[in-house]
């Protein structure tokens, strides 16, 4: 069976910073993948060169078994790999509604249609509903996005992120910023939401991590130290050993 | 920055009655103005607010809609109007037959094929960059309309005539009235047109771009397609009005496409609210109004419509439109009437000022622009002397006067403000 995400050597710089060096990762189809590292070993960068934010310096990322290195954003997304954001990235002008209606819009093959009304749009806009009902914000569904609370926000980002059924999610931190309760919501909204897909996520939290995953990715300084099952992360040496070291450096 | 309409929520359940309504009652305005201003000020105006409007909600495709700023638009309505009076030219020279009230098509299809052309790289970033590229396009089709005399006649511009074609029921167009009509029946269309647009993927992308491009292109759409739809659409709509233009005064020149023409129509939008589907419509009636009526009292009425456009970027960045919007939350709870003594308070002395103002920057200019040895001068039917002292005292008094007790007018309005926009709940417990 092809891997999900299948990374090879994969190398970014900017100028002569080399900010990831040489990753190969392998996500298997289905399995939830945590990615896992001290601030600033290239966690975020990572994402980006996965989701096409950045171009690659060096090797190669796929989706499926299908090349996908340097494709725009929108190309990768159409190929089925969605993702959210850490720094929450939202229509804020638009309404909640509206915002979750955007990522259901591709997948239900309107394109740029300019000749479709969009309210008249039956299964979209059921669709929309659903996936409203499932991240919990039906009251709050016509207000503008920007006025949501945060973890109304960051529950928006994974709707929107998830909304196009795309079988392989990305999450950013999803929980970052959140307090006890909202994260365990949180939680529960990653788990529901992400059935039967591939979720490859970003996350500080350990518990979050420990509680989610399949599998775990640790990065450190550019370069995966350690690719294994949560419990043998958690009694590795060289793990503790680099990722507490580089901690304690901060 | 302005939620209420840019956001309108999704009307699915709304009973199609109440969404005609709106239309409706446009549709009966357009057939009632003429009679209510039948003289032929009255039309020119209001054909000249056709047009306009046509236009100013074209460009709004780009900057409300789209968050495009475009320094150009003018570009695309002067071609349409080049284009129309050329196919009208043809249609009297009997080269071919076809109804002039459709001419504007014409400019409609070259505002879009260079709408096409344009677009293919003026919208791959908005920001700056597209705003640059937009003033260079502009730049360059206003310096080669004196180039391409055969196509933009030169500095006397084309005319044509109107009323040459195949008549419709018996109608040349000859008359202002006629013209009139036809305008209407154009803005009703195109208005429903981009206001359906609006309603459509392509619309809602646009919006979704504006806000957050970045974010758009992680849900499968590229911001630079999303842009060029929008771009398209948007010179079609801006051909259109410059076809209407060239029905209405038969004769269209360089100015019609020069930078000037894209500054009015930047005007228009903005002072009536980018942030409104029905903001560009207020932006171009309330700037013909005050081309028009405003003129015919004062030479300077170009700086008094500079100086509006100034205070709504500062002040009111909604425009007029969101002014209105500002109130609806108060007029759902009933409360507007509680203002209506603020804005009394805080009027009166403001008009003071800004009376003030007005006459001091009328005084100058009369002092500067008239003959050497002519002081007396008129104001709103008060004679004075430019050069009297008496003059001058009244006129800074009403100016530091009235700004004084506008000011200490602002804390009343304000609390009244909060108070009228406070839920009715709380306004009865925490009853300030």
């Amino acid at each position: 069976m092809t891997a999900a995400i299948e990374l090879q050597g994969l190398r970014k710089s900017f100028g002569p910073t080399e900010i990831i060096r040489g990753v190969d990762l392998s996500v298997a189809e289905g399995e939830r993948h945590a990615i896992i590292g001290p601030n600033g070993a290239g966690k975020s960068t990572l994402f980006h060169l996965i989701s096409g934010r950045y171009n690659v310096s060096g090797g190669s990322v796929s989706l499926h078994g299908e090349n996908i290195s340097n494709l725009p954003p929108y190309e990768i997304y159409r190929k089925g790999l969605s993702r959210s954001f850490q720094v929450t990235n939202i229509f804020p002008n638009m309404s909640v509604f509206e915002n979750v209606r955007c990522g259901l819009m591709w997948v239900h093959d309107y394109k740029y249609s300019f000749w479709h009304l969009i309210d008249r749009q039956k299964e979209l806009n059921e669709r929309t509903a659903e996936v409203i009902e499932e991240i919990g914000l039906t009251s709050r569904q016509h207000i503008p996005a920007g006025v949501l609370t945060y973890a109304e926000q960051r529950a928006l980002e994974i709707g929107i992120a998830a909304a196009g059924g795309a079988d392989v999610i990305m999450l950013d931190e999803p929980t970052a910023g959140m307090s006890h309760s909202e994260t365990d919501q949180a939680i529960a909204l990653i788990r529901k939401i992400t059935e039967g897909r591939t979720l490859v996520m970003v996350e500080h939290d350990m518990g979050v991590v420990f509680d989610l995953a399949d599998r775990i990715s640790v990065l450190v300084y550019g370069e995966i130290i350690a690719s294994d099952t949560p419990e043998n992360i958690r009694n590795s040496k060289a793990v503790q050993e680099a990722y507490l070291g580089a901690e304690a450096d901060e | 920055m302005s939620e209420i309409t840019k956001t309108a929520s999704p009307v699915m359940a709304r009973p199609l009655m109440k969404t005609l309504l709106p239309w409706i009652g446009f549709f009966i305005l357009l057939l009632a103005l003429p009679n209510i201003f039948s003289s032929n000020v009255g039309l020119y105006t209001m054909n000249l607010m056709g047009i306009f409007i046509i236009f100013a909600l074209s460009y709004n495709m780009l900057l409300g809609q789209g968050g495009m700023l475009s320094f150009g638009h003018a570009v695309y309505f002067g071609l349409g109007g080049f284009m129309s009076v050329h196919f009208m030219n043809y249609i009297e020279d009997g080269d071919f037959t076809f109804p002039m009230y459709l001419i504007p098509i014409f400019g409609g299809l070259i505002g879009l094929v260079f709408g096409i052309i344009i677009g293919s790289f003026s919208t791959r970033r908005a920001g700056t960059v597209f705003a640059m590229i937009s003033l260079g396009v502009g730049e360059l089709m206003a310096a080669s309309s004196l180039i391409f005399v055969a196509f933009f006649g030169g500095e006397e511009g084309v005319s044509g005539d109107r009323t040459t074609g195949p008549e419709l029921a018996g109608i040349n167009f000859g008359q202002d009235i006629h013209i009139y009509y036809l305008i209407a029946g154009w803005v009703f269309v195109t208005v429903a047109l981009m206001y359906l647009f609006s309603r459509t993927p392509a619309g809602r992308m646009a919006n979704a771009v504006r806000d957050n491009a970045e974010r758009a292109e992680f849900v499968g759409y590229s911001q630079r397609k999303v842009r060029f739809v929008s771009f398209c659409a948007s010179g079609f709509f801006a051909g259109i009005a410059g076809g209407l233009f060239a029905l209405n005064f038969e004769i269209v020149t360089e100015e019609n496409l020069n930078a000037l023409t894209s500054g009015t129509v930047l005007l228009m939008a903005y002072i009536g609210g980018v942030g409104f589907f029905i903001g560009p419509i207020v932006g171009a009636v309330v700037f013909t109004l005050l081309q028009s009526i405003l003129s015919n009292y004062t030479d300077i009425w170009q700086l008094y419509v500079g100086i509006l456009f100034v205070l709504t970027v500062m002040y009111v960045p909604q425009g007029l439109t969101g002014i209105i919007m500002m109130h609806t939350a108060a007029w759902r709870m009933r409360q507007v009437g509680a203002l209506v003594m603020p804005y009394l308070r805080i009027g009166i002395p403001a008009l003071a000022m800004l009376t003030g103002i007005a006459a001091f920057l009328e005084t100058i200019h009369h002092m500067r622009s008239s003959v050497e040895g002519d002081t007396a001068m008129s104001l709103m039917g008060i004679e004075f002397n430019s050069h009297s002292i008496v003059a001058w005292i009244v006129i800074l008094a009403l100016i530091v006067v009235g700004g004084y007790l506008t000011r200490s007018q602002l804390p009343q309005l304000r609390d009244a403000w909060e108070t009228a926009n406070k839920p009715p709940a709380q306004r009865e417990g925490g009853g300030s």
